[in-house]
């Protein structure tokens, strides 16, 4: 039993090495950019804590130093977030049956759990229910591992680490690109970018992600029947 | 508003916020047997659209402001697409580029 236990924790974070290096060293930069805003590592293990959300976190930085009004934040979130809601999609059915870490694993859907979890193929004799929730449990640690390393390094670091925050432009780039090889169609991804950067210019940086968005969604909706999607599995 | 309050505030919004997104699809399709066809499409090609976005999110300013300010984003931006392209390695790609983006706004785009 307790044998078999160890077996799944080490497959559980042979599954999540890739993230972890990725999560080490973003959590790294936000928990350095957070000091930098004035904010120590105690912030950073809170906002990985209950945040959690990548991308957002780095968003907030700037809230913070900004005095955002709260609405403003609100609203952000919410958008910048709304992608889970389709991430969800594909695992109704599995994460019901998690029984007591159902509630958890809604919570820790991020990106990256979320593609390790699409391709994961688990061994017979191990319990898929155990293995999602432990890998999704490491990589949240490694976040929140990371973010608090960066808020306390951050305070020590003697020389200047202005530009460190390109990591997340670098992330979505990844990303991105991982999507644009395995998609059929790349028109999301062009009516994406022609509606950010017409609507950037049209409405200007502070205010045009919202309103970009809805028109993506619209348009693509308009679209559905001259777009092909890849049958469910 | 104090800041800590405001900080506090914000944080705990972001949580209540992301969470929502997170549990929507749970408790709107939860019950149900089969998704609704606009959902399924949806949840298949809004990524990379949103992706896009978020890349534009992140150059916002060079591109309406400080037209100038973008070239070390632009150059560090290929950097990462030939890295990734190369060695298809997420982490490589990612330090790759920042560290290059690093250089440029100290040593060559000052």
């Amino acid at each position: 039993m307790i044998r078999n236990r160890f077996k799944m924790l080490r497959f559980a974070f042979l599954q999540s090495v890739p993230v972890m290096f990725g999560y080490l060293f973003l959590g790294t930069a936000f928990g350095i950019l957070l000091e930098k805003a004035g904010f120590n590592f105690i912030w950073a293990f809170f906002a990985s804590l209950t945040v959690y959300a990548g991308s957002l976190q780095f968003v907030i930085v700037s809230f913070l130093s900004a005095g955002t009004a709260l609405t403003t934040v609100a609203l952000m979130s919410l958008f910048i977030n709304s992608r889970h809601i389709f991430y969800g999609l594909s695992f109704i059915e599995n994460f019901k049956k998690t029984g007591k870490a159902y509630p958890y694993m809604v919570f820790s859907l991020t990106d990256e759990t979320y593609s390790i979890l699409c391709s994961l193929q688990v061994p017979d004799g191990m319990n898929y229910n155990t293995v999602i929730f432990l890998i999704a449990l490491l990589n949240q640690c490694y976040w929140i591992i990371g973010s608090v390393l960066g808020g306390l390094v951050g305070q020590m670091i003697p020389f200047d680490v202005t530009g460190i925050d390109f990591s997340m432009t670098a992330l979505f780039v990844v990303i991105f690109l991982e999507q644009w090889k395995t998609s059929e169609t790349h028109l999301p991804a062009l009516t994406g970018f022609t509606c950010s950067i017409l609507f950037l210019l049209l409405l200007g940086p502070d205010r045009f992600l919202l309103p970009s968005l809805v028109a993506t969604v619209l348009l693509l909706s308009v679209c559905k029947p001259f777009i092909k999607i890849k049958e469910e599995k | 508003m104090n800041t800590t309050v405001h900080a506090v505030l914000v944080i705990l919004i972001a949580s209540a916020c992301t969470i929502l997104t997170r549990i929507a699809p749970f408790l709107l399709f939860g019950r149900k047997k089969e998704l609704p066809g606009i959902i399924k499409y949806l949840g298949s090609i809004l990524p990379s659209a949103i992706m896009a976005t978020l890349i534009v999110y992140c150059l916002r300013n060079s591109i309406s402001i400080q037209p100038l300010r973008g070239i070390p984003e632009i150059i560090s931006i290929l950097v990462v697409i030939l890295l990734h392209i190369w060695k298809r390695n997420t982490l490589i790609s990612i330090a790759g580029g920042t560290a290059v983006y690093m250089v440029l706004i100290r040593f060559v785009f000052v």
